[in-house]
């Protein structure tokens, strides 16, 4: 009884390692329009790197991009742990090192952007936020990033910078969790990335502080070794750090490196 | 002819928590459950599970009652939106919650210019989160018990001069407490596994609202094997309660 289990097991897993390579293996049929770059970015590239892909597939026809937007962590754990992508990019060093620890990346990763931290409110600014000082109110209800998270260690550094100590009602799983109860008006203020604010303005408003400039976010991007797609992998790297990409980036409130 | 499909079914429900108990850190385990977040995560977890399922029989054993016995128009409608909270995404269910019972929400509103009264970011919320996730596996288990109940017993004490009340009380309940029990159970568990309508609603923070599930999600960002550790711990509570209830309640009765 378990044997057959087990056979039907492996031909299943079977299945899908083939399906795999059929998808991966596109150097067969380059003309037919089958070759697919899997892009895995950080959730806070969503609208910058949606933009950028849709310019690669017009410059490679026949090329489809497919992204997996998420927190940096997480794909960086899918990726040691086997999943077939061809390019990285990351929210945060620390959360690129696992997998060029790991061997996985094919070169040293390339700082493409950099975002800072600016204080995001509700339309009508409750709270009269003017800088960092003002988070420290006993009544206003601010939310931060968990520690564990990027912005949540830069919204850290930040406040350690301005030598306040902000009291988060809550500590939220990554950044648009954040802009959520600000965008709500559950929240305050919050601490968010500049970019962040844009994609949720005009309900959200952006606050620009000074110490932000002691905790500004590196985005690293590398192509990855076991790449299926690795030349088409090589150039949406170089695209991403070319001028145009850097345009789109900038346009989109992120800073060039 | 049932059991290998039987046997596959358990076998793909086993094997995970078999893969968190080989990939366990067993060495430095008791060193990372005596940390005190640990203990006040379990903490909170349990005692706001329980509260849930408490406020479940208060609102549920009831909207069961109205579903099963009275028929009124519009019945299959609202049979139908009692389920929509197993269907919606929790996470969606706690922007709901927030759109109703936040600072700035329908009813939140209210309760906040009135008494000064704010849900979100509290434990209360975390209650109310979980409630509303885990309401319709009672209400249904409920519903379920009171159809296959004998109606001749209630129609008997009717006929005695029983009131409604009196009825519902001394005979419906009686009859069908193995289907409250077993629907509390069920409530119980969905309470204590919830983590999208409570991060949403009631935010995340140590002491206050940061439950198990929680717990796990953020030490899955930088520690995987505290989050192997947390799970087991959440695993193990889970199993001894459930295991240790079903057996008082449901077969006993």
């Amino acid at each position: 009884m378990l044997k057959r289990i087990a056979v039907a097991v492996t031909a299943l897993s079977l299945a899908s390692v083939t399906g795999c390579g059929d998808t991966g293996d596109g150097e067969a049929s380059p003309a037919s329009g089958g070759r697919t770059l899997t892009v895995f970015a950080a959730a806070s590239l969503t609208e910058t790197f949606t933009a950028l892909g849709a310019a690669f597939e017009g410059s490679h026809p026949g090329l489809k991009v497919r992204f997996n937007f998420g927190g940096s962590s997480t794909l960086a754990k899918q990726i040691t742990e086997g999943a077939p992508a061809d390019v990285f990019a990351a929210a945060s060093p620390a959360t690129m090192k696992p997998v060029t620890d790991d061997g996985a990346a094919s070169g040293p990763p390339r700082v493409f952007a950099r975002n800072r931290l600016v204080i995001a409110v509700p339309k009508d600014d409750p709270g009269k936020i003017h800088g960092l000082p003002d988070l420290t109110g006993p009544t206003l209800k601010v939310v931060l990033c968990a520690e564990q998270v990027p912005c949540g260690a830069a919204a850290k550094k930040a406040a350690a910078a301005a030598g306040v100590t902000i009291r988060p009602v809550s500590q939220e799983q990554d950044v648009k969790a954040v802009l959520t109860k600000v965008r709500l008006g559950e929240a305050d203020a919050g601490l968010v990335y500049r970019s962040d604010v844009k994609a949720a303005s005009p309900q959200v408003k952006g606050i620009e502080f000074a110490e932000s400039a002691k905790a500004i976010n590196d985005y690293p991007i590398a192509a990855l070794a076991k790449a299926p797609q690795p030349g088409p992998a090589g150039e949406f790297v170089r695209l991403v750090l070319s001028q145009q990409g850097r345009t789109v980036l900038t346009g989109a409130g992120f800073e060039s490196p | 002819m049932l059991l290998l499909p039987a046997l596959a079914g358990l076998a793909f429900l086993v094997l995970p928590l078999v893969g968190l108990l080989v990939r366990a850190p067993w060495s430095t385990l008791g060193t990372r459950l005596a940390e005190p977040q640990v203990l006040e995560a379990l903490r909170l977890s349990l005692v706001s599970a329980t509260l849930a399922t408490v406020l479940c029989l208060l609102l549920g054993v009831p909207l069961a009652w109205l579903l099963a016995r009275v028929p009124f128009p519009g019945a299959r409608v609202v049979r139908a939106l009692v389920t929509v909270p197993l269907v919606l995404p929790p996470v969606v269910g706690g922007v709901a919650l927030l759109l109703v019972l936040g600072r700035r929400g329908l009813v939140g509103g209210w309760l906040d210019s009135a008494f000064g009264l704010t849900l979100p970011f509290t434990t209360a919320g975390v209650v109310l989160a979980e409630t509303f996730v885990a309401m319709p596996f009672l209400v249904i288990s409920v519903e379920g018990a009171l159809r296959a109940a004998d109606l001749r017993f209630e129609e008997a004490a009717a006929t005695l001069g029983a009131t409604r009340w009196t009825i519902f009380r001394r005979v419906t309940l009686p009859l069908v407490a193995p289907g409250v029990a077993a629907g509390a159970i069920l409530c119980w568990a969905r309470a204590l596994g919830e983590f999208g309508a409570t991060i949403t609603f009631a935010g995340n923070f140590p002491g206050r609202t940061q439950t198990m599930p929680l717990a796990v999600y953020l030490a899955l960002e930088t520690d995987p094997q505290a989050a192997i550790v947390l799970s087991l711990v959440l695993l193990a509570v889970s199993v001894v309660v459930l295991a240790a209830l079903r057996d008082r309640w449901v077969s006993a009765s």
